[in-house]
């Protein structure tokens, strides 16, 4: 409380502190009870000119809702702390790659085909001479675009269609779940093949599109299945027994309840599209040089994997700890949503 | 059959001749609430009638599966369709067949006019709102209050319903509390906007027996004080007899028994209310065997043909397997009638008098 003293009129004591703490009834609650009443010491110190009788009274006069809620919780957990900091950084590095390189990766020297890591050139050259340093800087950008977005449109897309399946039911769900059966039958490689290759220019956004277009049934089964469970919850009912509709329903009631599962396989599956895009641009039908993604280079180095492990190691490490950031949200998210594990 | 069963409600002898100034609250006509089944059409309330007037407390009594649930939930309008239909009969509240009235129009009515409480707390809050969210919502739903308003409102209810330090509780979740004050929140939320009619399925089922007490003791308070009707769903004939003032007993989905709290206990008219109540543990009773109903409750796919109840009954006689007993309105044994009694059983004197 640092900006305690400036706040301070004349009036109030030196202990007010104890004043308020002493105000506070024991109640036999755990932990939660006396963050609560920290945090309410806390508040009104920066009010002081609430009179000690009113001490006991929540001087919040709106009640936080869920997010405020679940947000108060993420600042103070360290793994939502480090994965944002680590997610801040991998976003600088694929908006301006310029900051962290000053060579160009497209600039590379036959002749230093496949070399380790030299001074100047930390992560050393891959097969056609290029730096693999300023490759995974400038990869960044494809392999991130491509893995948040196409996890933002399928959970996006996955939730609406399979959560309104799975509220109203009957024929939409026999609709929506029988087109879902469709696109998850067709192999995602065998897809790319057909579809991709007869687009002539792709842009990421044309493979991010593409992996939404067949990836959200995925993410539709899991949405439908989680609120086909929290609409037979007894508080559902009960909330329709006290007069809410739909909409109120489905938004305030089952999508709190049904977002844990949807998290955690939208961020696995962020790692897996970093990977999909790769083998797609492996097979020729995904980017195109002169993109530069960590996908197209982990293609390429896996092959050589014996002779120049470094080719592989560095792009596959910088895969790595994005999925590990995003994974590491998702998990701190669900957590802060679940009051219990406050 | 159904027919038969409108002869005498559960307030026939409260005397029909009053009816048009002291008319019911809620009446219900000859209900019929069927599931649709893969296995076949389940038959779980079959022509049900009950009323409840302002500040009177009505009781359903019965065992599970007796439909007594069921007919709540079809009163409410939160039957889960499909695979439930109501297929018949009318729910008459304040004047109005509510069966005929838009899927909207019944929800405004619920939680502003007529309000639910239900078993299970806990699994009954939402558990990811804190309690002041989840009834302030009340407030912010049906009457457009401010949330800082509906906070305020939240936490005298909570005082209202008697929870200790409801000021700083108010920002709790709902497993932070024990079952007794879980039940309380919803009883509070129930009855924030002072509705007439609450219906309390089975509200103390879930806590532990000093808890119950408390709890009913608030909601009779509660009760009198906004001058509520209420129905209480229980099988728990304890509960019963301190609170309601009527009595309706269900089996298989038909009102079975009906009478005045006092005099079910005193001289049950149906053998099935008798077996029920032979079956409580009573303390001068220590070291006999407990009496139980033999049997089981029928399935409701394949409901025995005439009385339900005849394959339990120790006086099933060649009539009861052939014919439904009509609700026969109970009279003395020297013909004098009793009221709002009434019997479906065709040897009810023979209960009650023999």
């Amino acid at each position: 409380m640092p900006d305690q003293q400036p706040d301070k009129p004349n009036g109030v004591p030196d202990d007010a502190n104890t004043e308020l703490s002493s105000a506070f009834p024991q109640t036999p609650t755990l932990g939660a009870m006396e963050v609560e009443g920290m945090l309410e010491k806390e508040d009104l110190t920066h009010a002081p000119e609430v009179s000690t009788e009113a001490v006991g009274v929540a001087d919040r006069e709106v009640p936080r809702s869920l997010w405020q809620d679940a947000w108060r919780e993420l600042r103070r957990n360290p793994i939502f702390i480090i994965s944002g900091i680590l997610i801040i950084f991998l976003v600088i590095v694929a908006i301006f790659p310029g900051l962290f390189d000053s060579t160009s990766p497209l600039q590379c020297d036959l002749s230093k085909s496949q070399q380790g890591p030299t001074s100047g050139h930390p992560f050393g050259f891959d097969t056609q001479g290029c730096d693999v340093y300023a490759r995974t800087i400038y990869g960044a950008r494809a392999s991130i675009t491509v893995g948040v977005f196409a996890t933002l449109g399928t959970a996006l897309l996955g939730t609406l269609l399979g959560g309104l399946a799975g509220f109203f039911g009957g024929w939409l769900d026999a609709v929506v779940s029988r087109i879902a059966d469709i696109f998850f039958g067709i192999p995602i490689l065998l897809g790319g093949l057909v579809f991709l290759s007869v687009i002539p220019s792709r842009s990421i956004w044309i493979v991010v599109a593409f992996i939404v277009v067949l990836g959200w049934p995925q993410l539709a089964r899991i949405a439908r299945g989680a609120v086909i469970t929290a609409r037979q919850q007894d508080y559902v009912t009960a909330a329709r027994a006290l007069g809410a509709g739909n909409s109120r329903l489905m938004l305030r009631h089952i999508l709190p309840n049904s977002l844990a599962p949807i998290i955690v396989v939208a961020t696995i599956a962020l790692g897996t599209y970093i990977s999909l895009e790769a083998t797609l641009s492996y097979l020729g039908v995904g980017l195109k040089p002169p993109t530069v993604s960590w996908g197209i280079d982990i293609s390429a180095a896996a092959d050589t994997f014996r002779n120049a492990p470094h080719m592989l190691l560095f792009p596959a490490g910088a895969l790595c700890i994005t999925i590990l950031a995003f994974i590491m949200l998702g998990d701190a998210v669900r957590d802060a949503l679940d009051p219990k594990l406050r | 059959m159904g027919i038969h069963a409108t002869e005498v409600t559960a307030d026939a002898g409260r005397g029909r001749t009053a009816d048009s100034e002291d008319a019911p609250l809620l009446q219900v006509k000859n209900l019929q609430v069927e599931f649709r089944t893969r296995d076949g059409v389940a038959k779980a309330v079959n022509g049900v009638n009950y009323s409840v007037r302002a500040g009177e407390t009505l009781a359903i009594l019965g065992e599970s599966g007796s439909g007594k649930s069921v007919s709540s939930q079809a009163v409410m309008g939160i039957l889960d369709s499909p695979p439930g239909f109501v297929t018949g009969g009318e729910i008459v509240f304040k004047g109005e067949d509510l069966l005929k009235l838009s899927s909207e129009k019944r929800r405004k009515i619920r939680g502003t006019q007529m309000a639910m409480i239900f078993q299970d707390a806990l699994s009954s809050l939402n558990p990811v709102h804190t309690v002041g969210t989840q009834l302030g919502e009340m407030f912010r739903v049906h009457r457009g209050t401010s949330k800082s308003e509906a906070k305020k409102k939240a936490v005298e209810l909570m005082e209202r319903v008697g929870i200790p330090a409801a000021k700083e509780r108010v920002n709790q979740y709902p497993h932070q509390f024990s079952g007794g004050m879980r039940q309380r929140i919803m009883i509070a939320m129930a009855l924030a906007l002072e509705p007439d009619l609450i219906i309390a399925d089975e509200p103390t089922t879930a806590l532990d027996v000093t808890v119950q007490a408390q709890v009913m003791e608030l909601l009779a308070d509660l009760q009198a004080e906004y001058n509520m009707g209420l129905i209480l769903i229980t099988h728990d004939l304890g509960v019963v007899a301190d609170v309601a003032d009527k009595i309706a007993v269900m089996y298989a989905g038909r009102i079975v028994e009906t009478a005045p709290v006092h005099e079910l206990y005193k001289r049950p008219a149906h053998p099935y209310t008798r077996g029920l109540l032979d079956s409580i543990p009573r303390l001068d009773q220590k070291g006999q065997e407990l009496y139980a109903i033999k049997g089981l409750p029928p399935n409701l796919l394949r409901i025995p043909s005439g009385c339900a109840f005849n394959p339990r009954c120790p006086m099933a006689q060649e009539i009861c397997r052939t014919e439904i007993p009509p609700l026969h309105a109970v009279t003395e044994a020297d013909g004098a009638p009793i009221q709002g009694r009434g019997s479906a059983c065709h040897f009810w004197k023979e209960t009650i008098h023999g």
